[in-house]
């Protein structure tokens, strides 16, 4: 209030219209679109900021090669990025914004499950494709909509735990392994996928536990499923936390086989878990193996465009790069074919994209109404650590 | 039996640390009647630097962690000068907030120049376990609990035979009368939080071979800690410190027996039991208010 006490009324609403006058003129570009924009919504800072550091990249690379090819629409590709601080709240914010005022033909992001989540609904209404690389929460593409705008090009809970039970089963002939899980939605959404891949094969449990990710002591709940008899552990957390694990397995001496979803890919695990923490299997939907073609390739133009990354140590998780590349070049394939910017046309012309040559794979047929998931259990690659790098488990 | 065992060898080790922590609190509460609520960020504060000068530095541990305890130290004189003292000067009650705040900004700050990704302090004492009945256990957790009584015996003897521990203890009985007798209170009331930071920092360093050092590893243990506190009776040392084991324990045996999801409900339920049956911690006399 102290202002209208020095400004006249009159000249307070000539600033206002003034500051109106502004900031239309500030968001005219976004409207005379001589690009065609995309935003980017993850956590570009925070504890997941390197996962969100990997996607840029990935973007960044797709990007730079369409460019190159001539754009699409016979204009460039932009693309507009947004911090969510893996914060659901800021990413509905940031993704309404990106929409809004920035007019971006599709979004892609949303990292970690939550955030994803609070955006789902929005994108849907506002009618605008929303591309997922990353969070695996099963109900973001699965969301029940009739219209469904929301496309993933990443690992799914439901499949993951499928993967990781088959692959113990197979591997070790296991018949009741134990679930060691992070405390939070991410957690939850697994405990789902997993009961439910074990019900299907008539198998029990030995027990769910959930710890916290700044647990520092888990050999509670593991001396729990041990006495249960639990001759296996599906592990699901991020890096840390599942090296906490990992560590409590090891002072009590329990060597036990051991299936993971992707969570130890995304910093320096075997740094925190020791050498015991190359015993771990996770699952991944790429990895940088050497003498691929495809796979050097795309390591070179990572060199060539971000000259800090030295060894594929620094390109850690490959996932996230590999996921965020193929769904650009999903997303820009399919705007073409749309042949405009338009939600609901591109929206069609995801389901009738084929054969696009991606890093991961050639998607034959990437999506149907009754499948918004490109990257399905087949894909996936079985990894763990050894002397700080991530190679395929042989 | 190995159940029991294992409870038991996690639940005294969780509990040191709690207690090791919580003692921070009580020091700054029995001599100022605040707390240092960024308790849980020195711990982190800690061990980043023992991290940074051992790792980053290459410095020897027989200086990086006196030197990581010493800067935690005067961190905790800057929160009393910055963040408690100008608010308790004007009778107001917002260092409460001011030191919550304060030890979100040193989260993030640490976030931003250490960086985001968890690393690892390692030490000699974890490198091997010791098994015994079923379980094992890394020679440092032996040494937690060792260096947490012994922290207490130390502050105890502080208090009693010295004479800046006198003065404290003047400065803790009667302020006023202190300040008359010529105890610089002031200088007191800051030594009391640097001490705190000093214990909360050395708890990081104990700590961190255990876990991850990272930005937001201590919030937890700040937390916990405050609950172990309020629960030993925030005026009495050795009630803070048994009240870390009593807590650590319970939260141990509940995990075991009764399963991890319900553990943060049947501990924090009986908490609010013991709290209710003695409202002034378990170990604490009633506080008496002269009006």
């Amino acid at each position: 209030m102290r202002t209208s006490r020095f400004l006249p009324q009159m000249t307070r609403r000539a600033l206002m219209s003034g500051v109106v006058g502004l900031s239309v003129a500030i968001s005219l570009p976004a409207l005379a679109a001589d690009t065609v924009k995309i935003g980017l919504v993850a956590a570009l800072s925070g504890q997941s900021a390197k996962s969100g550091q990997a996607i840029t990249r990935g973007l960044t690379i797709a990007i730079d090669e369409i460019n190159a090819n001539g754009g699409v629409l016979g204009k460039p590709i932009e693309l507009v990025s947004r911090d969510d601080e893996s914060n659901p709240g800021k990413g509905l914010v940031a993704a309404r914004e990106l929409v809004q005022r920035e007019g971006v033909a599709a979004l892609i992001g949303g990292l970690d499950t939550p955030v994803s989540f609070a955006i789902v609904p929005f994108a849907n209404q506002a009618k605008v494709p929303f591309v997922g690389p990353w969070a695996a929460g099963t109900g973001i593409t699965k969301n029940g909509a009739e219209e469904n705008y929301i496309f993933r090009v990443s690992a799914v809970d439901e499949y993951v735990d499928e993967a990781i039970t088959e692959y113990l089963i197979a591997n070790h002939g296991v018949k009741k392994p134990g679930m060691i899980l992070i405390n939070n939605p991410w957690g939850e959404s697994n405990e789902k996928g997993l009961t439910k891949a074990l019900e299907k094969r008539g198998m029990e449990t030995a027990g769910i536990e959930k710890f916290e990710s700044n647990d520092v002591d888990v050999v509670p709940q593991l001396t729990r499923l041990k006495e249960n008899g639990a001759d296996s552990l599906f592990v699901v957390a991020n890096v840390a936390p599942t090296a906490q694990v990992i560590k409590s397995l090891d002072r009590m001496g329990w060597d036990v086989p051991l299936a993971s979803h992707w969570g130890p890919a995304g910093g320096r695990f075997t740094e925190l878990a020791g050498k015991s923490g190359e015993k771990l299997h996770f699952i991944q939907t790429y990895l940088f193996v050497e003498g691929d073609e495809k796979g050097d390739a795309m390591f070179a133009k990572l060199q060539a465009a971000f000259p800090e990354i030295e060894t594929t140590a620094d390109v850690t998780p490959a996932t996230g790069i590999a996921n965020a590349y193929d769904s650009m070049l999903l997303l820009a394939a399919a705007i073409e074919k749309a042949g405009s910017t338009d939600g609901p046309a591109i929206r069609q012309a995801m389901y009738e994209i084929e054969n696009i040559e991606g890093l991961i794979k050639t998607y034959a047929d990437p999506f149907s109404p009754d499948n918004q998931d490109a990257i399905g259990p087949e894909d996936y690659v079985f990894a763990h650590f050894v002397e700080g790098q991530i190679i395929p488990v042989k | 039996m190995t159940l029991l065992i294992a409870a038991l060898v996690s639940g005294i080790g969780l509990g040191s640390m709690y207690g090791l922590i919580a003692l921070g609190f009580q020091i700054t509460y029995s001599v100022s009647q605040t707390v240092n609520f960024a308790q849980g960020s020195v711990v982190m504060l800690g061990a980043v630097l023992g991290y940074v000068f051992i790792e980053r530095l290459g410095m020897n541990w027989m200086i990086a962690y006196p030197l990581a305890v010493l800067c935690c130290g005067g961190f905790g004189m800057l929160v009393e000068v910055l963040l408690v003292r100008p608010f308790v000067e004007r009778n107001s009650e917002a260092w409460l907030m001011a030191t919550v705040a304060g030890g979100i900004f040193l989260d993030n700050a640490v976030l931003f120049t250490f960086g985001n990704e968890p690393r690892t302090l390692a030490s000699s004492l974890t490198q091997s376990t010791w098994q015994f009945a079923g379980t094992g256990i890394y020679p440092q957790q032996v040494l937690i609990p060792i260096a947490a009584v012994g922290v207490a015996l130390a502050l105890h003897f502080l208090f009693r035979k010295t004479l800046q521990g006198r003065a404290l203890l003047a400065v803790v009985q009667n302020g006023q009368a202190a300040r008359l007798m010529g105890i610089n209170t002031t200088a007191m009331v800051s030594g009391s939080f640097a001490l705190s930071a000093m214990l909360a920092g050395g708890a990081g360093l104990l700590i961190a071979p255990l876990l991850s050092v990272h930005s937001d590893m201590g919030t937890l243990f700040g937390l916990k800690a405050f609950a172990v506190a309020i629960l030993g009776g925030m005026t009495s040392a050795s009630g803070v410190m048994l009240a870390g084991f009593i807590y650590g324990l319970v939260e141990a045996l509940v995990t075991t027996y009764f399963g991890s999801s319900s553990t943060y409900i049947i501990v924090f339920a009986l908490l609010i039991l013991a709290l209710t049956w003695k409202p002034d911690g378990l170990f604490g006399r009633p506080a008496v208010k002269k009006v």
